[in-house]
């Protein structure tokens, strides 16, 4: 079962030595954030793209990831790790209970994707109000750099522990992807009628991917307060994490397991150029970017790893084209 | 506890209010009903709108109510054509595609609005903006009944549009049967652009029933995209008439919500009954036509 | 990305090459002409919500840059010029990071700015990583000064002072009108100042004799405040406190006057628009007698006067921010001309022992606390008569009489 794993090495030898290549500070920030943004986009992938339920609002995990590990710091002097792991439980446990209500209803396509959002809002408005998370000034953890803190003083630090959970969460994905839970979920997203009269418990499949999505994605948000320090209800639970997440993934490469690790750099890349190139009048850059996303779209509807399959492939017979009716090795290959 | 009056103007407020909302909806709800997409572009395009109306005011010294006409005929053109040329031809008519093609346009369009006109909110006061009619007591502000009034009798026209007229069957063949409308010789494509174009005028109307009321910056969609939704599904989505009965059942809410809540509290009230609805009855409340 | 990055890197190091080179082989007197600019990190958030008060800072910085510079640059570094490093913070914390890692690798000798207080947590602290000196604009979240980073000063009021200073302000002007208002209703955003502010003064105006009748909080953006105004007019409270932005503060004002709701005063505190001219210009009925505890400049100070001709000039909108960053840029450059140095190690303590009292704003001379706040600032109380937004307390600075109650 070696299948996809290579890639996924090359990608991470490539991480994982740029802290020895760049010395500059500018570039690993920029890693650490992009990386913390792939992260949250792991997790919606497996939901949204190899499980085709998009949702809109994994700002749900994200923020419950941030605020459990923020709140058990800050109000219980809770060791950085232990919160982290109460973090990623946390996200798996709100993951699992979005999941119940609105799978057991019955909820797919636009539907799920409104219930998402919703409780994402919902989430958002407490987290606002609230004593217990800060109300509106939010939670700040206290300076205090160290392994066990999980705080670093150094960016390169931070680069290898974003990078350390980005590696767990790609070759999750991967081993799903080559598993029978994940051929289930294929099948899940292509037709659940027909999964269904296959003998797929679709509930059971569906319940699995958003508590492991919502486990990855929390760990994202638990990252991002370790490296600022700072969240607020608008940071943690606001639909900008959302919108990262499934545009990340979705840019990407929908279902693809490296689709957000390769949509989440496209993207921000793309922002930074865009923010150099601009000159001073603001809204410019961002216009180009939104411009840019919708040409990449328009030129690569399968994501920009979909396109690279598609280029590659171009003029040959589609290899094992036998393989594209099972479901588990689609996942690879274009979407 | 208030007194009655007060929770009978609250409540005539929600519906005063409500009723500009489902106007916003009514686009999103037939956009959704005949293409099956969610256009996260609707917010910006109603804060264009709203540009155009200040702009209109500003520049032309055309009141918004008479922007009307113009507005609508220049919205619904804008619609087709965005439609018809890029949101159909960049997202290969796949759902995700669609989603991130219409989030680029909104990234677009806040940020070409922001470079025009900066991040200024500006308004415009004519001279409705601060009549009032007074009725027993009560002090009804003629703009918002205007705008309650413009909302009931567009969702009117729309409906009788669809249900009337060759285009409305054409739509709505389109909607239920999309492969046996284009067998039977239906421009599925320019249907489609047909109903965005529909879907925007109704934002112009909006914006123009808004504007003596409410300010402009480039952001101020936003504020109405997530209520839209909300009433979107809770009229069923793709109901015109739904989402009319929908806007004035929110806006009642709202309005109760944050008399006893408070305004920031108040906005849980319309989340979670938007929940329930999705978990109970995602078919919508009223006239199930999905 | 991270190849274009390495370009760029690749580019300014050949550039540094060559000026090496330029100076080896130049005179030395043409050396000493010449002393290398300093540069100046000027971080706003000009995209996204927070743009418009991003532009009034910006445009702030700029014109204390271009003044300085015109008047012959840092004079004890040779007439040193500034140079400056802009970012934009895009509204949100993680872009304003970026912007202080950029600032700090082209070679910045301090930052100014942040505005929000989520955008001043993170960046301060990014900053210092690097000891880099780091002199918040506004940012009124108290989490700024309470973290013991030595890098990072506050020169405006924070939260804890502007309330304070709100609070005794409001009860002294009600008590030199012979107390005519004892009932307060609270209209406040939910964010952060908001919520903070409405929570103190729940605690301490019934100290003073006030009732808070009620505290109502409104969400930003808000779509209608028909029922926050139907609640004051069955309320009927004396006075009015709002705290809230711009968008919400003009919905309120309009809805206000609409439904004939007239308290006997509009008392507002670091409200978006009370002391905003767009506001005043555009609504000034709605406007006309609103008083606003606030960041404001000094109008005793001929300097803003000049200041703001310019700003006209230029086509822009004259708000409190622009005075503040220029004032701040001003500090930072009497740090640099005391310290004789563009060094941070040399800057940091030059800022704390500040004493710098050649700035816009109705402060007293800089003094700077052990935490960072500039113990010298202080809001002013400001209210809008015959259509011009006029400093009325404290008398210091006074351009006008409070004009109290306004009604009744």
């Amino acid at each position: 079962m070696t299948r996809g794993y290579l890639s996924i090495i090359v990608v991470l030898a490539i991480l994982a030595a740029l802290p020895f290549l760049v010395a500059s500070n500018v570039v690993l920030n920029f890693v650490v954030f992009v990386l913390i943004i792939t992260l949250t986009a792991q997790g919606w992938n497996l939901l949204g793209g190899v499980g085709g339920q998009n949702s809109f609002g994994h700002a749900a995990f994200f923020g419950t990831g941030a605020y459990v590990s923020a709140m058990l710091q800050v109000h219980y002097g809770v060791n950085a790790w232990v919160a982290l792991a109460a973090a990623i439980a946390g996200g798996a446990v709100v993951g699992w209970i979005i999941g119940f209500l609105s799978f057991r209803a019955g909820l797919k396509g636009s539907y799920f994707a409104l219930v998402t959002l919703a409780f994402a809002e919902v989430l958002r408005i407490l987290a606002n109000a609230m004593e217990f998370t800060g109300g509106a000034a939010g939670l700040l953890l206290k300076l205090d750099t160290g392994f066990w803190n999980l705080q670093f003083s150094s960016r390169a630090a931070f680069v290898w522990l974003a990078l350390f959970f980005v590696a767990l969460a790609l070759f999750i994905s991967q081993w799903i992807a080559n598993s029978r839970f994940g051929a289930h979920l294929v099948a899940v997203r292509e037709n659940e009628e027909a999964a269904k009269a296959l003998g797929v418990d679709v509930l059971a499949v569906k319940l699995r991917a958003i508590t492991i999505s919502g486990a990855i994605t929390a760990t994202a948000g638990c990252l991002y307060l370790q490296y600022f320090l700072y969240i607020d209800a608008n940071i943690a639970y606001g639909v900008w994490i959302s919108i990262e997440a499934l545009l990340a993934a979705m840019v990407g490469g929908r279902g693809l397991v490296l689709g957000p690790i390769i949509g989440a750099f496209s993207l921000h890349g793309l922002g930074e150029v865009t923010k150099l190139a601009a000159g001073r009048v603001p809204g410019i850059d961002l216009a180009v970017y939104g411009a840019v996303l919708i040409l990449v779209v328009g030129f690569a509807p399968g994501g920009i790893l979909g396109l690279i399959n598609k280029l590659r492939f171009r003029g040959r017979p589609r290899p094992e084209p036998e393989k594209a009716a099972t479901p588990a090795p689609k996942t690879e290959e274009a979407a | 506890m208030y007194p009655i009056s007060i929770v009978a103007e609250a409540m005539l407020n929600g519906l005063l209010t409500g009723a500009v909302y489902a106007l916003i909806a009514l686009g999103l709800t037939l956009v959704y009903g005949v293409l099956h997409i969610i256009n996260f572009a609707h917010g910006a395009f109603l804060t264009v709108a709203m540009f155009a109306v200040w702009a209109a005011y500003v520049f032309l010294g055309l009141d918004p109510y008479l922007a009307i006409v113009p507005l609508t005929i220049l919205f619904f053109a804008f619609g087709y054509v965005v439609q018809r040329f890029v949101i159909g031809p960049a997202s290969h008519g796949d759902d995700g595609n669609i989603l991130l093609v219409t989030l680029g346009l909104s990234i677009i369009i806040e940020n070409v609005l922001l470079a025009l006109f900066q991040s200024d909110t500006r308004s415009i006061s004519t001279d409705v903006s601060f009549q009032v009619l007074e009725i027993g007591g009560l002090l009804i502000s003629k703009a918002r009944l205007y705008g309650f009034l413009g909302a009931v009798v567009v969702t009117a026209l729309l409906w009788l549009l669809l249900v009337r007229t060759d285009t409305g069957k054409a739509i709505r063949a389109v909607a239920k049967e999309k492969l046996g409308a284009q067998l039977i010789g239906i421009d599925v494509k320019h249907v489609f652009a047909v109903t965005f174009g529909l879907g925007t005028a109704t934002l112009a109307i909006a914006a123009c029933l808004l504007m003596p009321t409410f300010y402009v910056n480039p952001r101020v969609g936003g504020a109405f995209v997530l209520v839209a939704f909300t009433i979107v599904v809770l009229g069923g989505m793709g109901s015109i008439t739904g989402a009319l009965a929908g806007g004035l059942v929110i806006g009642v809410v709202e309005s109760l919500c944050s008399l006893y809540l408070g305004d920031s509290l108040g906005q849980i009230g319309i989340f979670i009954i938007f929940i329930l609805v999705l978990l109970l009855r995602p078919t919508g409340l009223f006239g199930a036509r999905a | 990305m991270t190849v274009f990055r390495n370009s760029i890197s690749r580019r300014t190091a050949l550039k540094g090459g060559a000026a090496v080179v330029a100076s080896l082989s130049a005179p030395s007197v043409l050396r000493a002409a010449e002393p290398a600019p300093v540069k100046i990190g000027i971080l706003q958030p000009v995209t996204g919500a927070l743009a418009q008060d991003g532009e009034y800072g910006r445009a702030g910085a700029e014109m204390a840059i271009k003044d300085i510079n015109d008047a012959g640059g840092i004079k004890a570094l040779d007439g040193a010029k500034i140079e400056m490093v802009f970012g934009d913070a895009r509204s949100n914390p993680e872009a304003g990071v970026q912007e202080v890692e950029r600032m700090q690798s082209e070679g910045v000798a301090a930052i100014v700015g942040g505005f929000a207080s989520p955008i001043c947590l993170a960046s301060s602290q990014a900053a210092a990583r690097y000891d880099l000196p780091y002199i918040v604009d506004v940012g009124v979240s108290d989490q700024i000064i309470s973290r013991g980073l030595t890098n990072t000063f506050r020169f405006a009021p924070g939260f804890s002072i502007c309330t304070k200073i709100a609070i005794d302000n409001l009860v002294r002007i009600n008590e030199a009108a012979g107390k005519p208002a004892k009932t307060i209703a609270l209209v406040h955003e939910d964010g952060l100042f908001g919520s903070g502010l409405a929570k103190l003064m729940q605690e301490e105006l019934p100290q003073y004799g006030f009732e808070i009748m009620e505290s109502i909080s409104v969400p930003t953006p808000s779509r209608d405040l028909s029922n926050v105004t139907l609640r004051l007019r069955s309320l009927n409270p004396d006075l009015v406190i709002p705290s809230t932005y711009y968008g919400e503060t003009v919905l309120l004002a309009r809805t206000m006057q609409q439904q004939r709701v007239k308290p006997k005063a509009v008392y507002a505190v670091l409200n978006g628009a009370a002391s905003n001219r767009r506001f005043v210009s555009s609504f000034p009925e709605a406007a006309e007698g609103i008083m606003d505890c606030n960041h404001w400049h000094d109008p005793s100070n001929p300097g803003n006067d000049a200041l703001m001709k310019r700003v006209e000039e230029a086509g822009k909108q004259w708000n409190y921010n622009t005075p503040l960053n220029y004032s701040c840029v001003g500090l930072l450059v009497d740090a640099i001309e005391r310290a004789g140095s563009a060094k941070r190690e040399d800057i940091i303590p030059s800022i704390a022992s500040s004493t710098y009292a050649e700035h816009l704003m109705p402060y007293g001379p800089t003094k700077f606390a052990e935490n960072g706040q500039n113990m010298g600032a202080s809001p002013v109380s400001t209210q809008v008569q015959d259509g011009t937004i006029m400093v009325v307390y404290p008398e210091k600075f006074a351009n006008a009489e409070p004009h109290f109650p306004v009604n009744g």
